[in-house]
């Protein structure tokens, strides 16, 4: 039976090219048949829901084929994706709302210091094959906690680890449904928290009977959709304006175009040197010092997260890991090399089309997201031409002309209006929507699974009940999967206010709470129990300190802890007036929303607080290094573990009980 | 037991090439994630021919990745290479 299962499976994988080849096709032929029908007359929002719903079909049927019952399968797809495969997986896995949606926005907003984000959201995959991946595929891990409490001596370490796990991603996953929730409700009009709890159970459908194997085959599938989204409306608009199909290369034109651009807008006073920032020129919305430390922090960040290093967990062998990552970032570089390029589009559409128009003959496409009030031009939602002439005449002494300061655009809706202002058919804004959900969904997948996980596994059948059996270890699984799902949800619902910028944050708790000791723990075998532990406390705590204080405790920061505030890097002036908020009666008072005056406006050294891990991460390496030195070397047994792990022949060196 | 010995050189020696190789691909790694980026003002004085990019915005925006992605396809190529020549590779 064991022969017969393993024989069908190996079939599966042969196949895989063949079903996904398929899958790729037809997707591309619904595309096509709903452009068709779009031409005969059926309304967009038919289309769009069309689109959903056929999406979100694929992936509950792919979920719910794969499902299984055996416990390796459920916590890492039976070790057998292909690297290939996997790297399309960690892809979706890794590329979430923000990247699909924000990324180019806030490089329109930033220019050259967004693509900090780019470059941070990418190199770190280095690290996570030259530091950490392939040797915990060697280890033999379910998750990220197996392996601190493996070397660091059992539950403790396993439980600072559940801690770190569930603090970066938690948050994390809340956003990802969050942004389900805003694809929907904006592309389909459906009522947010309808369509949060829609995106659930979208999510539960993949995730929760086939556990790592579902996911993955999912995300798989989910990747093919929001790749082909991304790059068909900038390939056609550049196609259109440059007459070539690589966009990738045509902006560099529209690049120089901007920059002559700009340099007419100030001339001719359509924008003033105070709220022009040049597109290329760097180190205007970020000090040299915060650009790196994003870099920095991104970078490392990505090394230690969970949801990511599990993805490496399910190949066949460490050398195929290795092989993975590199497939992984070859499948995110194809985004994000793309992302600056709708950046450089859109700026020269608004820059040319609509700043230094007359009001009357404004390009059209942008009514429909004012009207959802996510495009402002003299100060009120830009929902027709009349409430437009309306606005601007209020204000004394307006040239009838959009400036630049007339003119405030919401990061999302680079990417979403791209293909109207290329002229293109609604069919194409509706794929970009299930691109955007697919996005979402895989990235919400993959975190829910790593968070459940570490509650079912480490949390309940290592710390609680080391005698469950599989099926019980199952049931467990799920219901905890349903539940933490459950409770995102209800979060993201509720709409909190910082939720976009705990993605941020997720990296560098990460970073300091994970990196030092998995890396010293591979790589010196002298690290000893105790000083991973400390690192890890220490790491963690300084991180989630300066967190915690700077954003929501300030008062206390700048009185006892000696912060003060961060500087405005194009003018180095000061970006609160510390001596006068601290007069202020509520200066000691904490804030849960961002009414307080310094609220991530105060710090150490000029850092902000979403680079925290630059603090935390050298004095975790710092604590492990002199508390191990301090203490017994490790037994012989574990430096004989850590050569196992660093060779990739043999057994894995954690055997799990899977029946 | 001189096999145990030679085993312990042997990974002694593997181990020993793996991290010369972390080392080389870290140098790269921060080279191009860091230290090109700081020169990003005098890099922007220059236009790369017929793309029209100003060549520091464009190592951001695409040369660093460029370079990640191919190290990365070599760092498995060689790190393949070392564990085959100490017979720590796994079988094919």
């Amino acid at each position: 039976m064991a022969t017969e299962a393993s024989a069908k499976s190996s079939d599966f994988i042969k196949n895989l090219g063949k079903m996904y080849g398929t899958y790729t096709g037809g997707f591309i032929a619904f595309i096509l048949l709903l452009a068709l029908m779009e031409q005969m007359g059926v309304p967009n929002k038919i289309l769009g829901y069309l689109f959903v719903f056929f999406t979100l079909a694929v992936y509950a049927i792919i979920g719910v084929m794969t499902r299984t019952a055996e416990v390796s399968e459920y916590y890492v797809a039976g070790r057998r994706v292909p690297a290939f495969y996997n790297g399309m997986a960690t892809g979706a896995d890794w590329m979430s709302a923000a990247s699909f949606v924000g990324m180019a926005g806030t490089l329109f907003l930033l220019g050259y210091d967004g693509l900090a984000w780019v470059l941070g959201w990418t190199g770190g995959f280095v690290l996570v094959s030259i530091l950490i991946g392939p040797y915990l595929r060697k280890f033999g891990a379910y998750t990220v906690p197996d392996f601190l409490s493996f070397r660091y001596g059992g539950n403790f370490a396993r439980a600072l680890g559940v801690i770190v796990l569930v603090c970066c991603s938690f948050t994390y996953v809340t956003a990802q449904i969050y942004g389900t929730g805003l694809i929907a409700s904006r592309f389909l009009g459906m009522q947010f928290e309808l369509a949060v709890f829609a995106g659930l159970v979208g999510i539960l459908l993949c995730a929760m009977l086939g556990g790592m194997r579902a996911v993955t085959w999912t995300q798989i599938a989910q990747y093919v959709v929001l790749i082909i989204a991304y790059l068909t409306p900038i390939v056609i608009l550049s196609t259109k304006k440059y007459g070539i199909p690589i966009p990738e290369l045509t902006y560099g034109q529209a690049i120089a175009e901007i920059t002559a651009r700009e340099q007419q807008m100030l001339a001719t006073g359509l924008a003033t040197v105070a709220n022009l920032k040049p597109h290329i020129q760097p180190f205007i919305n970020y000090s040299p010092l915060n650009f790196f430390a994003i870099i920095m922090c991104m970078m490392v960040g990505t090394a230690s997260l969970p949801h990511i290093l599990m993805r490496y967990f399910t190949t066949p062998s460490v050398r195929e890991a290795r092989q993975s990552v590199a497939w992984s970032l070859l499948f995110i570089f194809l985004l994000y090399f793309s992302a600056p390029a709708y950046a450089a589009f859109s700026k020269l559409e608004v820059y040319t089309n609509i700043i230094g128009r007359d009001l009357t003959s404004i390009r059209p496409w942008l009514f429909n997201w004012g009207e959802l009030g996510l495009i402002q031009i003299c100060g009120k939602n830009a929902a027709n031409i009349d409430a437009i002439v309306a606005a601007c005449k209020a204000i004394a002494g307006h040239p009838g002309v959009v400036r630049l300061q007339d003119f405030v655009i919401n990061t999302d809706v680079i990417v979403l209006s791209t293909p109207e202002i290329a002229g293109l058919p609604y069919v194409i804004s509706g794929l970009v929507a299930a691109g955007g959900l697919a996005a979402a969904l895989s990235t919400a997948d993959g975190l829910l699974l790593a968070i459940a996980n570490a509650l079912s596994h480490d949390v309940y059948y290592k710390m609680i009940d080391p005698n469950a059996p599989t099926m019980r270890r199952l049931t467990v699984a799920r219901a905890l999967l349903v539940v933490v799902a459950v409770i995102a949800a209800a979060t993201a619902a509720t709409k909190p206010a910082d939720i976009l910028a705990m993605v941020g944050w997720a990296f560098s708790l990460a970073m300091a709470g994970n990196f030092p000791a998995l890396v010293m723990g591979v790589w010196w075998k002298r690290t000893t129990a105790t000083g991973a532990i400390c690192g890890i406390i220490a790491g963690f705590g300084l991180c989630l300190f300066y967190l915690v204080t700077t954003r929501y405790f300030p008062g206390a920061g700048v009185a006892y802890f000696g912060m003060t505030s961060l500087t405005n890097p194009l003018t180095g002036l000061p970006l609160v007036d510390i001596a006068k908020a601290m007069a202020l009666p509520n200066a000691m008072e904490s804030f849960p929303t961002l009414a307080h005056p310094m609220a991530n406006k105060v710090g150490w050294f000029d850092l902000n607080n979403i680079a925290c891990g630059l603090l935390g991460t050298p004095l975790g390496f710092a604590v492990i290094y002199i508390v191990s030195l301090l203490g017994k070397e490790p037994s012989r047994e574990m430096q004989a573990y850590v050569d196992d792990i660093r060779k990739p022949r043999g057994r894995t060196v954690l055997e799990e009980r899977t029946t | 037991m001189p096999d145990s010995a030679s085993m312990k050189e042997r990974e002694e020696a593997h181990w020993a090439k793996t991290s010369r190789l972390m080392f080389t691909h870290l140098g790269v790694w921060f080279f191009f994630g860091f230290v090109i980026h700081m020169f990003v003002v005098p890099l922007n004085k220059i236009t790369i021919p017929i793309l029209n990019f100003p060549l520091g915005f464009y190592m951001a925006a695409q040369g660093s990745l460029i370079v990640f992605v191919v190290m990365l396809f070599l760092f498995a190529k060689q790190q393949d290479k070392i564990d085959r020549e100490y017979g720590f590779a796994e079988e094919d």
